[in-house]
Formats: structure tokens, C-alpha cells, sequence
């Protein structure tokens, strides 16, 4: 059933030794030749940053674009919660085979197993190297490493610092950069933003890129490229995907040819501050880790959800008869511990049904209240020697030890909505977090054009239709630190011949033409609305009709929906400034030209999948009780989406097959 | 509410920059400070004036891309806030703001309210980092660190590099940034190696970008938005005098 334009190159033999096995007999490049070859990345977060530092150690000559300012602001920076590895620390029976299981699970079956399982066999290294670095990871008294849980799980095996492990992670990949930018080894190229690659003879040779602060175009040669730029939660216009995060390195890619695989996989996040108002700009994560530590309920009577939602009643006064804490009741075995697709649609579900708790409807509530006074408070008390301790210092000794866990967190809540978490319950909803889909790569991670690469959340490989909570940071570090830098040796080790091609080549000439004229074209619509007017509009088309719960006829209209606003937006878009300078509405537009086709083949995937999995929730397709119905027969295959012209696609199908894992439906029940 | 906004408006750094006033209305006291910067530049591009120029990215207080000086403070009128997390439910109606870039000869402006802070990246460059090549690593576990200096060590790393301190201080001193990365190191069994070279090689780098020297003011500490404590630039002291003393 696999189409012949693509194979996975998945080595063969046991699961459990093709990858120490494939990376014993891939092919090296000799040091002596690597000084020779040079390598462009594109992005600089933890797939990206990661990839650049340990090629360039390995002494290639390695060139990195950001659009920031600075390498370290990229977006993984702002991750939370923390980083999966199987180390079974805590002796609670995790293994790589566990950690590999739980990954494909959760992903519903969707994954390529191959590539899970090496990520999974490597995710203790990534620890080791991250310690090694600095990385201040929380630690226990005794001075070992600490572990807290996370969904879909039923093991500790969930690595973190606070609420800031993305930000400690990317700075410890960051200085391993900043460290090959010092000796020479990396030159570094921040604002400046990919607009096109450069093919040549059917190879991936280089790129075009803008200096956001000139706005200059340049010509940039490579052997290889790395596109390590990150998902397009943004076509959505709200998620938690910082403002500048896009597509436009990945969709430049694909009309390049490259293909797209499942670009209909999104992870809406149960856990987010709900919206405010029109005026909204982003919307900001609460980490998973606090589901997994707090509860989550909406009032049982609908007049205590009406009244809560009029701010006649204090949610606090709600007695614990009169709550629902829908997770726990509808998956005793998982309870707040659920993976993410399924703890946003029953949030949905409860909120469609009326029981939201804040003035839209549209929220549910996530309590600390218990665990705080009678976990924590209680242990402490014990702690201490306190018998019979009063309400008063249950709370006073729990609201420490949230704090250090959470802390940042609660403060954050906070400052956004100006209502205090440790004495009221937090008001959560789903959001647009991030996507399972991305560029098509095989087992090297190399992309159907040779010589073009993609990494962490950029490709689609290793989270199916669902992604766990803590595996992103560990996707991102395992491409970068542990898997480029041997498999991209399988493709180098046959380009030691290539001397630099010289970007007065006419491929790089006409690349460099084309972006000009896209640029000079959006600049000269000269209309009447400003970008964002169209990135709203087209934010609502797809989480209406492409979000949590999707239907054939939604997705039909939306595909209208998406082409017309993409004519209105070539014709009446305003940009003002100039070209030739720091133009940050040009920046913008550029990103919402590539969501605005983007958005149409997301819509046109998840209208193909006639079934329910993961995060694509297609309402014709559920169980009696609501849950996502998988259509294994039909629908056990990647869709890879090859551009064929103007806004057309071929949809080729890699099939997935389970040889480790028995295929069965999901259940946390 | 309505606000009175004045904006530093410079159109490069070879360009002498200005205040130019706009009024914002029907602003939401549930609005970030960017999000009221969103509103009047869509206003600006719909009446076809040039919007504003200003450096933002994650919106969640953790990228440290976003940097203005508003009403004399680094990040705004609160403690531990990042210009992005404030809101303007912080400000009254009719309130006044004056919006400048940060002030620094090593942050030169490039357009508006967006500097170039490279000065940083070039200081990490020079030492900032534990020399660790990929797959070099011992099993994680094997290096005890006792929690508190830890959490010390994570309390340093906290600094998300926004360039507040510098921006807060008269002196225009980095002292604060480079403190926190030279404590986290010198605090953790992994930084002990280099320890000496890390300290003189940042500071000769940061001197050679043109910051200031430290007077012990504390503004760093008061405008930081992680909060970075001065006990840092107290400690980066001690390395740099016990360096120069043995080496």
C-alpha cells in the first residue's frame, strides 16, 4: 500500500537492535572531510540548537538562522513542565520498551514504530548530557535526580527544573552553541528569517534568507540543510506558540518538494487560560504537570454552573457531593492523569453541555485545594510533628510546597488573570498547543528532496496523532544530539566530492528572484487591512471548523472559506514601511501568506481521514461513549501530501505497520 | 479606558529618534501592554501611518525578547514582571505612559523600541557553557548535587537575558547577567573545571562590549523580571578575585 515515491528506510532485524545495529554500519564521514562540508539549520531551538552544537563538535562547518534576536529565545524556551527519559529512577518499573509503548499508545497508533523506539532508546542520554552540561534539574535531598508524572503514564519517569524546563533545557543547548559560535565552528545568523531552499540537480543545496534588519536578501550554501523550525499551531492564530512561531522555513520546503505527512495532527491542550477578549494575542499554557497534581471539575447541578458563571456563587463554597470531577468518573484507571486529546474533549463536552464556569462558557476548573491542604499540607504536617493540625496551617504548609513545584506557574496565572490560584480554583480551557504533523523524513530524517532535513516538532515522525506530555523536549534533543549527527553521515559520506558550489549559481540567482517578487508583490497590494485582520480570520475558520471536533461538511465549507480569504488577503492587504528595512508587518505577512494554503491542505487531510484518532476528533466517527474511533483497516498509514501545482496535492500513504506492538484501541478507563 | 502613550520613534541608529504622543482608547484593563501596542498599531496601519517597532516574541514571560523601558522602569511599574505580562489593569484612565527603548551604548537601537543586544550572545560565547561534547556524558545520577545549591544554581539560570539590568542601571553595568550564569556554573559540581577561565574570560567580554562598571546600586536586582538576586554579582566578585589571585 505504500506509495513508491517514499520509503522509510527502516533498517532491518529485531526493534530492538536496528537502531545500535544502523548506527554501527552507517557510513562516517572521515574528520579530515567534514572540515569541508557545511551544514545549514535552520531554527535554533532544542532540535535545532542541539543539532548545530554536536555537528559542529564533530567538526563540520555548521552556519544557524533564527528570526530573534538571539539563539536562546527560540520557542521550545518557554516549555514547562518537563522531559520524559526511561531511566526507571524511581524503581517503579519504566523501561525503553515501557517508554516505546507508551509513546505509540498515546499517540493512537499512529507512530512509526521504528522511530519511537529509538527515540525512546535514547532519552536517558539526553539526561546524561543535559547534567553534564549544567542543566539544573530539580533534585531530592539526598542529591539524585527528581522525577514527577505526567499524562498518559502510569510511571515517574518525567525529568524537570520548576516550571521552566524548556528554558533550562535550550539554554544548555544553547551554550553548547554558543560555545562552537566562540571557537569559530558556527557562524550564527541571527534576525534573519529562511524564505526559500535552493535545489540543485535534485539535491537540497542551500537556502535564501532575509536579514530582518536590512531586509536584504543573501544567498546561503550547504550540503545538507537542517530545518529545525517548529510547528504551525499559529495557523490557528490563538495558541500558545510564541507570536513569531510559523511555517514558512517548512511550507517554502514542501513547494520545493518535500512532502507534508499528517498535516492535520494537532494537540489542543487541556490546560490553557481561557480567552479574555477580542483583543487576545496568544493564549498561555498551565503545564500538564498540574492536572496530574491537582483535579479538575465542573459543578454537578447546571443552576451552580449558571450561578457560578454570574459570580453569584464562590466556586469554593461548592460542596465536594455537588462537584464533578468528569475525569475521574469517566476514567477511573487514569483519572487527571488522561493523555491530552482525551482531557480536552471531555472538557468540550462538558462546557457544550453547559456547565462552563466563566462568563463565555467556555471553562472548567482545576483545583489544587485538596492536594494542597491534604497531601501536602498533611505530609508536611507530619513532617513537623504537628498533631491535629488546624485548616489554617494545612493550607500555610501546602502553599509552600506547591509553590516551589509550581510557583512560577501560580504566578503566572496570576498576572494574567489577576485572581489568586492558591486560595481560588484555576479556570482552564483547551488550546492550540502543538502539531504531530510536519515535513515527511524517513528513519535519517532526511526529507523526499535529498539533502533536506527535518527535526523535532518540524517533522511528523515520532508522536502519531496524539504527543505525551514531556516528549516533545525529548523529541527535539534525541534528533538533534543523537540522531542527525550519525544518520546525516549516510548522506555526507557520498558528498565529500562536492566541492561549495558558488551561490552565483543561477539556481540560487532565480531563488533569490522569486522571493523578491513574492516580497515586492505583498508590498505592492497596498490595500486597506492589516495582516492580523486576516490571521483572525482565518485563527476562527480553523478552530471552528478544524479544531477539537471536526466534520465533513465543516471541513468542505472551511476549504471554501480558506481560498476565498486567501484572495481577499492578495488583494487587500495593507503593509506599511518599506522593504529595504525592519518591517516587522512584512515578517507577518509573509507567515500568514503560507498558513492561509497551509490551513486548506490541513483542512483537506483531516477531511480525508474518515476515522476519529488521537487529536483528530471527526464527531461521524466515535464510540457510544464519546471516545475516538480509529478505522485501523483504512486508516493505519501516514498521509504524505505531495504539492502537484497551485494549491493541489497528491496524498501518497506510507502504511504503518505494528510488529512489536498489538494495535488495539485506547482505552484509560 | 484612554491612555496617553509617548513613544521613542527612531527610524535607525544613524537617525537622532524623538517622542511622538498617540492616544489609545477603549483599552481593556484586561489587555497585556502589547496587546494595547497590537491595538494602536492596527489603528496606525489602518490610517496608513507606520506602526511601532518593538521586540516581542513568546508573550508568556520566559523568551526575554520583549524590552521597554515604560514610565522609567525597566518592564513597567511592577516587581518581577516581564513587559509582556503586564497588564493594563496595572494603569489608570487617562494615565500618561512614556515608552523608550532600553539606554545603553552596547544595546544600540535599530529601529524604535528594538535593540541589539548581541553584546549577550557574544559574552555566553566567550565562556558561558560547560566544555561537554555530545555523548561524553556520565549516567546522570552519579553527579550528587545537594538541593540547595541546586536550587541555587536554578535560581541563577532563572535569567531569561532581556537586558533589564543593564537597562535599569546608571551605569549600564551587565554585572547582573553575567553574574547568574557565572554562579549557576560555579555552583554545580559540572562547572568546577573551568571555573577560573569562565569567570575572566566573560568579564574581559563584557568590558570589551562597552558596559558599564557596578557601583552596588541594586537596580539590577529591583527591575530584574526573574528576580535575579545582587548575592550573584557578590559571588561573581569572589570568583573573578580568587581567579586572578591563583592564576
Amino acid at each position: 500500500m505504500t506509495s513508491s515515491k517514499i520509503d522509510a528506510h527502516i533498517p532491518e532485524g529485531p526493534m530492538a537492535e536496528k537502531w545500535s545495529k544502523y548506527r554501527s554500519t552507517v557510513h562516517l564521514v572521515n574528520p579530515a572531510n567534514k572540515r569541508h562540508l557545511e551544514i545549514i539549520v535552520v531554527g535554533s531551538g532544542l532540535a535545532g540548537a542541539s543539532a548545530a552544537a554536536t555537528l559542529a563538535e564533530l567538526g563540520y562547518k555548521v552556519k544557524v538562522f533564527c528570526f530573534q534576536d538571539s539563539a536562546r529565545r527560540a520557542h521550545s524556551i518557554a516549555a514547562q513542565g518537563g522531559i520524559n527519559a526511561a531511566k526507571n529512577y524511581q524503581n517503579d518499573g519504566d523501561s525503553v520498551y515501557r517508554l516505546f509503548y507508551d509513546t505509540v499508545k498515546g499517540g493512537d497508533y499512529r507512530s512509526r514504530e521504528a522511530n519511537t523506539h529509538r527515540l525512546a532508546e535514547v532519552s536517558g542520554n539526553i539526561i546524561d548530557q543535559c547534567v553534564a552540561q549544567g542543566v539544573p534539574f530539580a533534585r531530592e535531598y539526598g542529591g539524585l535526580l527528581s522525577n514527577r508524572s505526567f499524562g498518559g503514564v502510569l510511571v515517574q519517569r518525567t525529568f524537570y527544573a520548576a516550571g521552566q524546563t524548556g528554558q533550562q533545557l535550550l539554554l544548555g543547548a544553547y551554550s553548547g552553541l554558543m560555545r562552537q559560535v566562540g571557537v569559530g565552528a558556527v557562524k550564527m545568523y541571527a534576525r534573519h528569517e529562511m524564505l526559500d531552499i535552493v535545489n540543485i540537480d535534485g539535491k537540497c543545496r542551500g537556502i535564501i534568507a532575509r536579514d530582518l534588519i536590512t531586509g536584504k536578501l543573501e544567498r546561503h550554501f550547504g550540503h545538507a540543510v537542517l530545518l529545525c523550525s517548529g510547528g504551525y499551531g499559529n495557523a490557528y492564530y490563538l495558541s500558545t506558540n510564541a507570536m513569531g512561531s510559523n511555517v514558512t522555513a517548512a511550507w517554502k520546503a514542501h513547494k520545493k518538494g518535500a512532502f507534508f505527512g499528517n498535516p492535520c495532527y494537532t494537540q489542543i491542550h487541556p490546560t490553557c487560560i481561557p480567552v479574555s477578549g477580542d483583543h487576545q494575542s496568544k493564549l498561555t499554557l498551565m503545564s500538564e504537570s498540574l492536572r496530574n497534581d491537582g483535579r479538575i471539575w465542573v459543578p454537578k447541578k447546571k443552576e451552580d454552573a449558571e450561578a457560578v458563571r454570574s459570580g453569584k456563587l464562590n466556586p469554593n463554597d461548592i460542596k465536594p457531593e455537588d462537584r464533578d470531577y468528569y475525569l475521574e468518573r469517566r476514567y477511573p484507571a487514569y483519572g487527571n492523569l488522561v493523555p491530552r486529546d482525551v482531557a480536552s474533549r471531555a472538557a468540550k463536552e462538558r462546557c457544550d453541555a453547559g456547565f462552563g464556569v466563566n462568563a463565555t462558557g467556555e471553562a472548567v476548573f482545576l483545583d489544587f485545594a485538596y492536594n494542597l491542604r491534604y497531601k501536602y499540607g498533611q505530609m508536611e504536617a507530619i513532617k513537623h510533628g504537628i498533631e491535629n493540625p488546624t485548616e489554617q496551617q494545612l493550607f500555610d504548609l501546602g502553599k509552600e510546597v506547591v509553590k516551589e513545584k509550581y510557583g512560577n506557574l501560580f504566578d503566572m496565572y496570576k498576572q494574567i488573570t489577576g485572581v489568586d490560584p492558591y486560595h481560588n480554583p484555576m479556570m482552564i480551557y483547551p488550546a492550540v498547543h502543538y502539531t504531530m504533523g510536519g515535513l515527511w523524513v524517513d528513519y535519517n530524517l532526511m526529507t523526499t528532496v535529498p539533502g533536506l532535513y527535518a527535526l523535532g516538532e518540524a517533522n511528523f515522525s515520532d508522536h502519531g496523532a496524539n504527543r505525551l506530555g514531556a516528549s516533545a523536549l525529548m523529541q527535539g534533543l534525541a534528533d538533534g544530539y543523537f540522531v542527525i549527527p550519525y544518520t546525516i553521515g549516510d548522506y555526507l559520506s557520498h558528498e565529500i566530492g562536492t566541492k561549495a558550489i558558488s551561490t552565483d549559481h543561477e539556481a540560487f540567482v532565480s531563488a533569490e528572484k522569486d522571493v523578491r517578487e513574492k516580497l515586492e508583490k505583498l508590498m505592492n497590494v497596498k490595500g486597506t487591512k492589516s495582516v492580523d485582520h486576516f490571521h483572525k480570520k482565518l485563527g476562527k475558520i480553523m478552530w471552528e471548523k478544524c479544531g477539537m471536533a471536526r466534520n465533513a461538511t465543516g471541513l468542505k465549507e472551511a476549504i471554501t472559506e480558506i481560498q476565498e480569504l486567501r484572495k481577499q488577503f492578495w488583494a487587500d492587504v495593507r503593509i506599511p514601511g518599506e522593504l529595504n528595512d525592519f518591517n516587522p508587518e512584512l515578517e507577518k505577512a509573509g507567515r500568514v501568506a503560507d498558513f492561509l494554503e497551509l490551513g486548506e491542505l490541513m483542512c483537506m487531510d483531516a477531511l480525508q481521514r474518515n476515522e476519529s484518532c488521537g487529536g483528530h476528533f471527526r464527531e461521524e466517527y466515535q464510540t457510544e461513549e464519546g471516545e475516538a474511533k480509529r478505522d485501523d483497516e483504512n486508516f493505519a498509514f501516514v498521509s504524505a501530501w505531495e504539492r502537484t501545482g497551485e494549491n493541489q496535492w497528491y496524498m501518497h500513504k506510507e502504511e504503518l505497520k505494528f510488529e512489536y506492538i498489538k494495535i488495539a484501541q485506547r482505552s484509560y478507563k | 479606558m484612554n491612555i496617553t502613550l509617548k513613544v521613542w520613534k527612531q527610524k535607525n541608529n544613524n537617525e537622532r529618534g524623538r517622542f511622538e504622543t498617540y492616544q489609545v482608547k477603549e483599552v481593556s484593563p484586561d489587555m497585556s501592554f502589547l496587546e494595547m501596542f497590537d491595538v494602536l498599531n492596527e489603528d496606525l496601519i489602518t490610517e496608513g501611518k507606520e506602526p511601532i517597532a518593538f521586540d516581542h516574541d513568546c508573550r508568556e514571560g520566559i523568551c526575554g525578547m520583549c524590552s521597554m523601558y515604560i514610565n522609567g522602569r525597566p518592564h513597567g511599574p511592577l516587581q518581577g514582571v516581564t513587559t509582556c505580562q503586564l497588564h493594563m489593569r496595572s494603569f489608570r484612565d487617562g494615565d500618561t505612559i512614556v515608552v523608550e527603548p532600553w539606554r545603553a551604548a552596547a544595546f544600540p537601537v535599530i529601529k524604535d523600541l528594538a535593540v541589539d543586544r548581541s553584546a549577550f550572545d557574544r559574552i555566553m560565547a566567550a565562556g558561558g557553557f560547560v566544555s561537554v561534547n555530545t555523548g561524553n556524558a556520565q549516567d546522570a545520577n552519579n553527579i550528587l548535587i545537594p538541593k540547595t545549591d541546586a536550587d541555587l544554581a536554578f535560581e541563577a539560570a532563572a535569567c531569561i537575558g532581556c537586558g533589564a539590568c543593564v537597562a535599569a542601571c546608571k551605569n549600564s553595568s551587565a554585572m547582573l547577567f553575567v553574574s547568574a550564569k557565572v554562579s549557576q556554573l560555579a555552583l554545580l559540581p559540572q562547572g568546577q573545571v573551568e571555573r577560573q577561565e569562565r569567570v575572566i574570560s566573560m568579564v574581559n567580554q563584557m568590558d570589551e562590549e562597552g558596559f558599564g562598571s557596578c557601583t552596588n546600586t541594586g537596580a539590577c536586582e529591583a527591575e530584574c523580571p526573574k528576580s535575579i538576586s545582587v548575592e550573584n554579582i557578590a559571588r561573581l566578585n569572589r570568583e573573578y578575585l580568587s581567579a586572578k589571585i591563583t592564576k
